[in-house]
């Protein structure tokens, strides 16, 4: 038998104690999907498990200072049944929810997804883009660090021994705000991103766009934060040059490995085309919400 | 050595106990403990829907849940479908349409198939493929499960008119 171990502790402090005891190979459990496959497979040696699903605050959505607090191990079918949140962060919601099946959503969380540091990740560049940050908790206590901090490289986060995510924080929504998230897979469900992009933007009263931020998967060992992309189209009402501006700045700093699902040429080419149709759906919402 | 932890749960509709490995999944507890071998280990690994139920209202797969997290949760599984010796509609359309070959599949369709019309009484064609695109089947092509399940959806209705 294994020696696996397994607690279930009701505090974000209980659980940082036990995951920092536990060692390295102490894992924070939320949905599981990406955590049991390692584990069966042998990919990740047996260790203790802490179930976070019992912290009240790891669970559930939550409107907070004008912004929505989502709850680590929150899963992605409770995201789509939540209507004020779709309302306003469309593209983080359908980026959630384009992983796996339904019975993968039944338990998939976005903090599962970003902190398994895959950079396919289709819950993490519209995070990126939407500036989200996480509540991380730790045996020093807690802190608050960006979504794009997390990853360092595929498979490994920035998180110390014995922290975990414990939420995701989305900030207020300016008026005339949305954002699309969207993926390219050679299928239509149940496969993995060759390429993703996020578009997260703001129109004035006029339709220009006053901000803006995009948000790239699959084309570098992490999701990349794509400044100089969103710059080209700040200014613009989505013209067709802002939009080959934006196409040429967003496939500029894809820097992809080729493997079987795409050549790095490839996804460097979609990640143009992906940003400029998410950012084009982004500006149909925005304009929608005025 | 891993400590063996009791466990306390609802499996449909009566409660049950059992002692349970910390890395055992609820499939194997499903199989292995309570004899409720309905469901089917296809993969293991999320991505074929043979071993799913319901957990607290929510389809999943029970490969990827842990026996340990049932504490205290309701879970479905193709057991609890028929009434008695009553098969419950899904059942009944599968077979008329014969929407299954070698019946590995089934059990795990059939739940996802009921979860699905739980949430929606009334699924288009293309929301019920979807939804059911986590549970493969090597025998049939999908065009059979997905007219049963067509077919159930709109008996369920009528009989709740």
């Amino acid at each position: 038998m294994s020696e696996v171990d397994f607690i279930a502790p009701t505090s974000p402090e209980q659980a940082a104690r036990a995951l920092l005891a536990g060692g390295a190979t102490a894992r924070p459990l939320g949905g599981g999907t990406d955590l049991l496959v390692q584990l069966r497979s042998g990919r990740l040696p047996p260790g203790l498990i802490v179930d976070i699903k019992r912290i009240p605050e790891a669970i559930g959505i939550r409107q907070e200072a004008g912004g929505f607090v989502i709850g680590a191990a929150t899963p992605g079918i409770t995201l789509s049944e939540h209507a004020a949140l779709g309302q306003a962060w469309p593209g983080v919601v359908e980026g959630a929810n384009l992983i796996g099946s339904t019975q993968v959503q039944g338990r998939a969380s976005m903090a599962g997804n970003l902190c398994n540091a895959s950079p396919a990740a289709d819950s993490v560049p519209a995070l990126v883009a939407a500036r989200a940050t996480c509540l991380i908790v730790g045996p020093e206590g807690r802190r608050t660090a960006p979504v794009e901090s997390i990853a360092v490289a595929p498979g490994r986060t920035s998180l110390a021994p014995g922290e975990f995510v414990l939420e995701i924080l989305l900030p207020p929504r300016p008026a005339r705000s949305a954002d699309a998230y969207l993926r390219m897979i050679p299928r239509t469900e149940m496969d993995i991103a060759v390429v993703g992009a996020g578009v997260n933007l703001t129109l004035d009263a006029n339709g220009v766009i006053s901000d803006a931020h995009v948000a790239l998967g699959a084309v570098g060992p992490t999701v990349i934060l794509a400044t100089e992309a969103a710059a080209a189209i700040i200014g613009s009402k989505l013209d067709d040059e802002a939009l080959a501006r934006l196409d040429a700045a967003a496939r500029a700093v894809c820097r992809p490995i080729s493997d079987k699902r795409g050549t790095s040429e490839f996804r460097t080419k979609i990640a143009g085309v992906l940003a400029r149709r998410a950012a084009v759906i982004a500006y149909g919402r925005a304009e929608k919400t005025a | 050595m891993s400590k063996r932890q009791h466990i306390s749960a609802v499996v449909n509709g009566d409660p049950v106990e059992f002692l349970t490995d910390p890395r055992a999944t609820l499939l194997d507890a499903l199989r292995d403990d309570l004899g409720l071998t309905g469901s089917k280990e296809g993969c293991g690994s999320g991505d074929c829907g043979a071993c799913s139920v319901i957990l607290d209202g929510r389809l999943v797969c029970s490969c990827l849940v842990l026996a340990v997290e049932a504490e205290g949760r309701r879970v479905e599984t193709i057991e609890g479908l028929a009434d008695g010796s009553k098969l419950h509609p899904l059942q009944q359309k599968f077979l008329e349409h014969a929407a299954l070959q070698c019946g590995f599949c089934t059990p795990g369709l059939l739940v996802a198939a009921k979860a699905l019309l739980d949430a929606n009484p009334n699924p288009t064609e293309s929301e019920a493929r979807y939804w059911l695109a986590g549970n493969l089947c090597r025998c049939t092509g999908y065009d059979k499960i997905i007219r049963a399940v067509m077919d159930a959806a709109a008996e369920l209705r009528q009989e709740t008119v």
